[in-house]
């Protein structure tokens, strides 16, 4: 590892102004993507994954939003140093994102074709024809029948996984190097889910993309990922690549996880199956996040935050009992998928 | 688009006829005698019969009834008691006044109302976001005579720069227009703006936080971009809705500021009418305002149209 990765994320904080004073949605969260590898990142709603990802975008509404401490690195030039026009210059441009919403991520009163040509001519200034042409390129590239007429729609004229087709064409049209998909088929059903991921997976072997795929699903991580970031309230659990995590998964969190999967290959398993809930916010556990729901938890465990250990090369752990499951854990109770 | 234009203009025909209907009740919903009542408590019987006579209200119902559609399709609407001339032609003459005016100060709102909301909801919960909603509420709140009567004082008498009433056409001394225009406008709009700058301001903050707004941000688009084309062609859609109320009401507002200036106007004229119980005028009036106050509305569903492509192009998802 000579050349700078692509993305590295290094302690980054991120925090929300409440009621309840500044809360931290993400805390102390470190990785690295290289280029041309996917990096899936797991973890139940509200542990902070889609916080990271537009931490990372600069999309987070500030105020309430705050980056309170941490360094992101976009092949090797420091984000949150960089003045925000430049930063503006790499958005849409040689990092693109994929939201979870794709019902209201496009906008209601322009057309589909409005909405990619104005990225193309935003970063290359392109003839409005030739900016056409490639956004009707785009779109046959995402799997939209009959593009050229396609242009012409409004967002209510399509299904809702043409629309994140629709997301994707705009998020791919100037060839980002870079790619955040957050839950990109979680909204939609289960056919259309399986189609999408092949899609994403085949633009990413043929531009060699780095990705960072968001998900809840064990499944789509077991067939997508390189490797995987799991989190917990707000902070890394766990991070290895993909065979190690589901052939030895330290963290009990990612142990229960697993063992909620029923298969690798279901679209199943959802990641509720663990006995227990997400701390609130701001809830100021001294300790590990995970104590209340945790096995193994001791007095040690509530007393600060377990230390990030690295247990085998590029896997590491935030647990202070990695190496000392329970019996029974790994059983976690199932709920039919 | 044209084709919903003419179903909308269709539809109204049935209103514009009970309209019309009511316009023609109101003479029989007069208490007692309505020659009498016009003709006042020291008119002679002669002069009452005359009364009688010329409105033709010593015919039949139903000869009355057809007598005034076969004058109305004929934009015969009548002739004023009080002027002595035809309605039609008292009301063409005073209209340009008021459109004028009611123009004007529609500019004045769109312009101050619009930029004032947008800027309070850019700096939401900011100082500037506080002032700028004082000064809407302070515009709410005042009375228009009572603002015309201050602006008259203050700009005209004490600053002499402009009159203090009257009202010169735009076509005789456009300069001279803007003179006489600009206080009555102002006293207007300013009910007006201030209307306009809290509704845009929450319509901006509610398109602010959708999820197409994060993606035309994700696109890389400049702040303006964002705010000025996907912000803002979302923000008209609630907006022009209002827009054509606040036009309705400043058309028909213009009573007491066209008294307070005395501009010739169909305000004043009309509550002339309603004061000497000039029936003729007063029907003609409601016909008017009734007409002008459908073609607004129609012209804001069209505008409304064509802002929303999901009312323009209905379908849903295939
Ligand atoms: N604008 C905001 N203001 C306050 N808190 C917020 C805001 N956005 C997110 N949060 C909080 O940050 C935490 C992490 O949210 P995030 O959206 O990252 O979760 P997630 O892992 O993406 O969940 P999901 O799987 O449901 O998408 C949540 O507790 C959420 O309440
Ligand atoms: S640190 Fe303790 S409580 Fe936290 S996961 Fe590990 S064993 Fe459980
Ligand atoms: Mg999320």
């Amino acid at each position: 590892m000579t050349a700078a990765p692509l993305l590295q994320v290094e302690g980054l904080t991120t925090l929300f102004r409440t009621g309840r004073g500044e809360v931290a949605a993400v805390e102390d969260v470190s990785f690295a993507l290289a280029a041309g590898e996917v990096l899936g990142i797991v973890g139940e709603s509200g542990s902070g994954k889609s916080v990271t990802a537009l931490s990372v975008m600069g999309l987070l509404p500030e105020p309430p939003a705050r980056i309170g401490a941490g360094r992101i690195r976009f092949e090797g030039r420091d984000l949150l140093a960089m003045p925000a026009r430049e930063r503006r210059a790499l958005r849409g441009a040689a990092m693109g994102m994929v939201f979870q919403e794709p019902m209201t991520s496009l906008n209601p009163v322009f057309t589909v074709g409005d909405q990619i040509v104005e990225t193309i001519r935003t970063h290359d200034r392109l003839p409005l024809s030739a900016a056409r042409d490639r956004a009707v390129a785009t779109l046959a590239r995402v799997g939209i029948p009959s593009p050229a007429r396609r242009m012409q729609d409004y967002p209510h004229q399509l299904s809702g996984g043409m629309r994140q087709r629709v997301m994707i064409a705009i998020a791919l049209a100037c060839a980002p190097r870079l790619l955040l998909a957050d839950e990109p088929t979680t909204a939609l059903d289960v056919t259309i889910q399986a189609q999408l991921l092949d899609l994403m997976r085949d633009l990413q072997t043929e531009r060699g993309m780095g990705i960072v795929l968001i998900t809840h699903n064990m499944g789509v991580i077991a067939e997508f990922a390189d490797r995987v970031l799991v989190m917990y309230a707000g902070r890394v659990a766990e991070e290895a690549p993909v065979e190690a995590l589901f052939d030895a998964p330290r963290h009990p969190y990612t142990v229960g996880l697993i063992g909620a999967t029923p298969t690798l290959e279901g679209t199943g398993g959802a990641l509720v199956t663990i006995p227990g809930t997400l701390p609130r916010l701001g809830d100021g556990l001294p300790g590990c996040g995970f104590a209340p729901r945790c096995l193994r938890a001791t007095a040690a465990c509530r007393a600060a935050p377990p230390p990030m250990v690295e247990v085998a090369p590029g896997h590491r752990v935030a647990c202070l009992h990695w190496d000392r499951p329970t019996p029974g854990e790994a059983r976690a109770p199932r709920v039919p998928a | 688009m044209a084709a919903y234009a003419l179903r909308r203009l269709l539809q109204s025909i049935p209103l514009l006829l009970l309209v019309s209907l009511i316009a023609f009740g109101l003479m029989k919903l007069v208490p007692g005698d309505p020659a009498m009542v016009m003709g006042g408590p020291n008119a002679t019987a002669d002069e009452i019969d005359a009364i009688r006579r010329n409105l033709g209200l010593d015919r039949p119902f139903w000869v009355q009834l057809g007598a005034f559609y076969w004058n109305l399709a004929q934009g015969d609407l009548g002739r004023s008691l009080l002027l002595g001339q035809p309605v039609g032609a008292a009301i063409v003459e005073r209209l340009p006044a008021t459109i004028s005016i009611a123009l004007y100060s529609m500019g004045l709102t769109l312009v101050f109302g619009l930029s004032i909301g947008i800027v309070a909801a850019l700096r939401h919960n900011t100082i500037v976001d506080q002032a700028a909603m004082v000064i809407a509420l302070l515009g709410v709140s005042l009375p228009n005579f009572w603002v015309g009567l201050v602006l008259i004082v203050l700009f005209s008498v004490q600053l002499g720069w402009l009159p203090t009433g009257g009202y010169v056409a735009f076509g005789d001394d456009p300069v001279g227009w803007l003179r006489s225009a600009t206080l009555p406008a102002v006293s207007l709009a300013l009910l007006q703006i201030g209307l306009l700058a809290r509704i845009t301001r929450s319509a901006m903050l509610e398109v602010l936080r959708q999820d197409y707004i994060r993606t035309a941000r994700a696109k890389g688009l400049s702040e303006w971009k964002v705010v000025g084309k996907h912000a803002f062609a979302n923000v008209r859609i609630p907006v022009v809705t209002v827009i054509g109320l606040i036009f309705s009401v400043l058309l028909s507002g213009s009573v007491i500021v066209e008294t307070v200036f005395s501009v010739p106007g169909m305000g004043a004229l009309l509550g002339n009418a309603i004061l000497r119980r000039d029936y003729p005028l007063i029907q003609g009036g409601l016909l008017f305002v009734a007409a002008a106050l459908m073609l607004i509305n129609l012209l804001v569903d069209i505008l409304y149209a064509w802002c929303d492509p999901r009312v323009r192009i209905g379908g849903d998802a295939r």
